[in-house]
């Protein structure tokens, strides 16, 4: 703790802090890039995680003691926590295209960024004086003491006022998440002789996955005549649309099979089946599996072009 | 006590009308028992005056300040002198005996509750009216009158012919009252106040310009309420209503309000030559036209109503003679109250047991079938016709001798008209008397098939008639004892005394020769044969008359239809001109907003690019004027 | 070295922050550079604090933070909120507010 508190007592800064901040800096930088550009949430989330790291550093590097504690407990540790859990609980699989939607939106966005940028760093070149006068005197009694001191005198009723703020947060957010269960809960005995009066599903619901070749939870099991069941998927990742298409690539697979069959045997082509998915069948000729993310991507541009 | 006589008949209708169903069936015995309220208080009140001498009589009563606003001073004040105590007596003992009468004429009626609302209404308008002390409080019971004829007239208002008599009634009168709103703020900007004393003690020390203005204005409004030409279409057309309304409100006592103001307002009318001029010609034109009409007319209300509209005439006539005719105009008001509602009550008794044909082409012969309606009908006829010694024989020939006293070419020819007018109506009250109740019976079976079988009516619409007929027969005898009634009169109206070249004798005698003369006419046309149930073509002046002297013709061609066009024109210019600018404005800024709305295309990002973009401008402004 | 440098840094990264709130369209993204902004700003508010020698400019960049906290809390509940009912995270899909 002295040592860190010479740190930033200085009126000049330590050769230290400067291959410190060199180096921490772009890594801080590269961070934001990645908070900004990457398509997975999760990736993004922690990127930002990152950053808010090394600012944590930073801070210390600049004598606040107290806010770097806070930064990571609070920032990292708590905020961040809560984005991912938000990530896990809206879908963590899903990545978002980065195929701009908005006519003139990144033009202008970039224009808006970058004019903003540049100002922003004039007015601090600007502003600079080269000197600085350095928190030893206001840490003298600790950083932790002055700041209390100041937060318990000048700032008290701002400070209270956020407490109410946080409450209200709190409360608010509870509010908004609940939903008022209206009936009981169903015991699975319930369910069971429910499900026998109705006489439909009586056994357990199917199973995903087909041919044992794709068993992964979010592919839906065919029936007998090929088609497929959505019962086989939970209803969870069907309502959130990641349900894999993969019963064309199997029926267009079993059609090639016939085709390379009949080739064999010198049988005439059987007329072109009014399948569903034709060209997505070539491509399961071809052998190009067409992945759940790019599935998906297709989907979100296919609703993004039917908004146009 | 006084804001008791307006009050008792008010809190009645107000019962009534809010009262609901639970008072449907002694409804109209609450409104009967209120307004014999009022005659009992009246009667106390005209005791009590009596106990005073001429000077003290008046009362002043002040309720509290209506309107007060730096100048504008406007109370709720009563003011009862001899000529309010006239008409109060007049209103609530008419009114009362038309309750009573009401109850049995309106006995099948299924709203008869409402009924009995708006008659008591109407007392309490009336008695507003007249006992106001303020030309604004008036204006109230003016329009308070107006609704309550209109409410009446238009009470079966699922007969059109009613909803829209009611209609032509209010909107008629309407141009009256706009007379009277002119009046009144006239009367504020000459004397700063609308109370009757500085207004009529102002009077005299104004110019005659404005007075005549004031006059004219007041003419303008007391036409109109009193069917006087040229506003007097609406009368006859308000015989719609049912037969009790005829009589009170039609007859005996809202249509006579045009009198009393004029009365009233005698100072500022006897300063204003010119305006006095004017009311006594319309009072002759009137006189003569509703005679006219009332000799053609083959509907018994509506003969009526002509006759009406040319007694009113004659107490216009009067009042615009000045202090020589005030007083008489006012006997002749009251005596004719009496006689025309004993009138209308009978013919309202013919209707009721004659399942309310009001043809008198259909009547014939009823003196044998109703004893007393004939009876009590027959002694109103002589008194409207001035048979001597009944009540119509003192103030109308008082009214012609007044004429006569105006003195000059203007008098023999005032004189003359009076006197046709009375031969006049001996002739068309002979005929309706013939046609009704003589000759042989000309009954035919209604459009349902129903064989009229006329009978008496009930007790409770024949006693109110005998009383009346009563009040007919006498009330000129008494009122001409010793000139009790000018002299009750003389300190409110004043009195003057012409000089004129007939005496007295002469006018009673004259008056009844044209009377004989114009009964024998009747008899000649009507009495003599039997008389056709279809009314034969007749000559071009008899058609005219059927059709009101063409009166609807003639409103209709000089009012409506350019009224119309002016209407079209400005629809049209409204449309075109005023619409089109306002338009083409909305539609510009509509384009306008079409093409900046596209700004606001939902997308949280887009606004978000502003928002930076403002923030970016905002800190270039703030390094620029730092910089600077 | 001057403190400077950090506040450049800080402009750098409030930039970066602005451009992913304007270009991204998963809603928990832009939420992520909306906490970027704002901590680019406390670092800024933390260098003032040095460079000025006393301790308001901590005073503020503690405030930021709870109400940071406040607002992400809010926020997300919001978008779990929206994800619920529209089964989207997309800023763009909530559109409907326009003509």
């Amino acid at each position: 703790m002295s040592t860190l508190a010479s740190l930033a007592a200085e009126t000049s800064t330590s050769t230290g802090e400067a291959a410190q901040f060199w180096v921490l800096g772009p890594i801080a930088l590269l961070g934001g890039l990645g908070t900004v550009l990457m398509r997975r949430a999760v990736y993004s989330a922690l990127c930002l995680a990152g950053t808010m790291v090394i600012l944590a550093l930073f801070y210390l590097a600049n004598g606040a003691y107290f806010l770097g504690m806070v930064q990571i407990v609070v920032y990292t540790g708590a905020v961040m926590m809560l984005f991912l859990f938000v990530l896990m609980l809206v879908g963590v699989s899903s990545t978002d295209s980065l195929k701009e939607t908005l006519k003139g939106q990144r033009l202008l966005a970039a224009a808006c960024a970058l004019g903003l940028g540049l100002l922003l760093v004039a007015g601090i070149g600007q502003a600079s004086t080269g000197s600085f006068t350095g928190l030893a005197q206001a840490n003298s009694e600790g950083n932790v003491q002055g700041l209390a001191s100041l937060l318990f005198t000048r700032y008290v009723v701002a400070f209270e006022v956020t407490g109410v703020l946080l409450t209200i947060a709190a409360v608010g957010a509870t509010l908004m998440t609940h939903r008022e269960r209206l009936e009981r809960a169903k015991s699975q005995r319930e369910q069971a002789e429910a499900r026998i009066r109705e006489n439909k599903h009586v056994p357990p619901l199917p199973a995903p996955g087909v041919y044992a070749r794709h068993n992964a939870v979010d592919l839906p099991g065919l029936l007998p005549d090929g088609t497929p069941s959505e019962l086989t998927v939970n209803p969870t990742l069907r309502a959130r649309g990641q349900v894999r298409e993969v019963h064309q690539e199997a029926l267009a697979a079993v059609r090639a099979l016939e085709q390379r069959t009949n080739r064999h045997h010198g049988r005439a082509e059987t007329p072109g089946e009014p399948g569903e998915g034709g060209a997505n069948g070539a491509n399961g000729v071809n052998g190009k599996g067409v992945g759940a993310g790019s599935d998906d991507e297709g989907a979100v541009t296919d609703a993004e072009e039917a908004r146009k | 006590m006084i804001g008791l006589l307006v009050g008792a008949p008010l809190l009645g209708a107000a019962v009534l009308l809010v009262g609901g169903r639970f008072l449907e069936r002694v409804g109209h015995w609450v409104a009967t028992a209120l307004a014999a309220v009022s005659l009992v208080l009246a009667a106390t009140l005209f005791f009590d005056m009596l106990g005073r001498e001429g000077e003290d009589r008046a009362l002043h009563q002040h309720l509290f300040s209506w309107i007060p606003v730096a100048d504008f001073q406007a109370d709720v004040a009563f003011r009862l002198d001899q000529l309010s105590m006239t008409f109060v007596l007049l209103i609530t003992s008419v009114g009362t005996l038309i309750h009573l009468y009401s109850i049995g004429y309106m006995e099948h009626d299924p709203r008869r509750r409402r009924f009995f609302a708006y008659l008591n209404l109407f007392l309490a308008a009336m008695l507003l009216l007249v006992l106001a002390d303020n030309y604004l409080l008036l204006y109230v019971g003016w329009e308070g009158v107006g609704l309550a004829s209109f409410l009446l007239i238009g009470f079966w208002q699922h007969k059109p012919s009613a909803a829209t008599a009611a209609k032509k009634a209010f909107v008629v009168n309407r141009v009256g009252d706009v007379g009277l709103a002119i009046a009144v703020m006239l009367m504020f900007t000459t004397f700063g106040s609308f109370a009757f004393e500085p207004v009529l003690a102002g009077a005299n020390e104004t110019g005659e310009g404005t007075l005549t203005a004031i006059g004219l204005m007041l003419l303008l409004a007391a036409c109109g309420k009193s069917a006087q030409v040229p506003l007097q279409s609406w009368l006859g057309d308000a015989m719609e209503g049912p037969t009790p309304v005829s009589a009170l409100i039609h007859a005996a006592t809202m249509v006579t309000a045009g009198v009393y103001l004029i009365t009233r307002s005698g100072a500022i009318f006897n300063g204003a030559p010119d305006a006095q001029t004017v009311v006594i010609v319309v009072g002759a034109v009137t006189l003569l036209f509703g005679a006219i009409v009332g000799c053609a007319k083959d509907d018994i209300k509506k003969a009526l109503a002509g006759s009406t509209m040319s007694q009113i005439g004659y107490m216009m006539l009067a009042t615009g003679l000045g202090p020589v005719g005030y007083v008489f105009a006012i006997m002749h008001l009251v005596t004719h109250g009496f006689f025309k509602a004993g009138l209308f009550l009978g013919a309202g008794s013919v209707m009721h047991g004659m399942n309310d044909e009001v043809d008198m082409r259909r009547y014939g012969g009823l003196r044998k079938y109703m004893p007393i309606t004939f009876v009590t009908f027959g002694l109103a006829y002589l008194a409207i016709i001035g048979f001597p010694y009944l009540s119509g024989y003192f103030s109308k020939d008082e009214i012609i001798y007044a004429g006569f006293s105006k003195g000059g070419a203007e008098g023999w020819i005032l004189g003359g008209v009076m006197l046709l007018g009375a031969a006049l109506t001996a002739y068309y009250m002979t005929r309706i008397m013939l046609l009704t109740f003589f000759g042989e019976k000309r009954w035919q079976p209604d459009a349902q098939g129903h064989e009229p079988h006329p009978h008496e009516s009930p007790l409770s619409m024949t006693i109110p008639m005998m009383v009346l007929a009563v009040g007919s027969v006498g009330a000129g005898f008494f009122f001409d004892q010793g000139e009790a009634f000018v002299h009750w009169l003389e300190p409110v109206t004043g009195l003057g005394h012409g000089d004129s070249p007939v005496s007295h004798g002469t006018v009673a005698l004259a008056a009844t020769g044209v009377m004989l003369l114009g009964v024998a006419g009747a008899w000649w046309q009507y009495g003599r044969r039997p008389v056709e149930a279809v009314a034969p073509s007749g000559r071009w002046i008899t058609r005219a008359a059927r059709r009101d002297l063409l009166q609807d013709d003639f409103n209709h061609a000089v009012l409506v239809r350019p009224g119309n066009y002016l209407t079209r024109g400005l629809v049209y210019l409204d449309h075109k001109l005023v619409d089109g600018v306002v338009n083409g404005t909305a539609a510009s800024f509509g384009g306008l907003s079409g093409r900046l709305r596209r700004v606001q295309n939902g997308f949280a990002r887009t606004y978000a690019v502003s928002m930076f973009g403002g923030a970016a401008v905002l800190v270039a402004a703030t390094l620029l004027m730092r910089a600077v | 070295m001057s403190p400077e440098n950090y506040l450049y840094l800080s402009a750098l990264l409030f930039t970066l922050g602005a451009a992913g709130v304007l270009l991204r369209r998963n809603a928990i993204v832009v939420f992520m550079c909306v906490e970027l902004m704002l901590n680019a700003a406390n670092l800024a508010l933390v260098t003032f604090s040095r460079m000025h020698g006393n301790l308001d400019g901590q005073i503020l960049a503690f405030f930021v933070m709870v109400v940071a906290a406040a607002e992400v809390v809010v926020g997300l509940a919001i978008i779990v909120t929206v994800y619920r009912s529209r089964h989207s995270a997309s800023v763009d899909d909530a559109s409907l507010m326009k003509l």
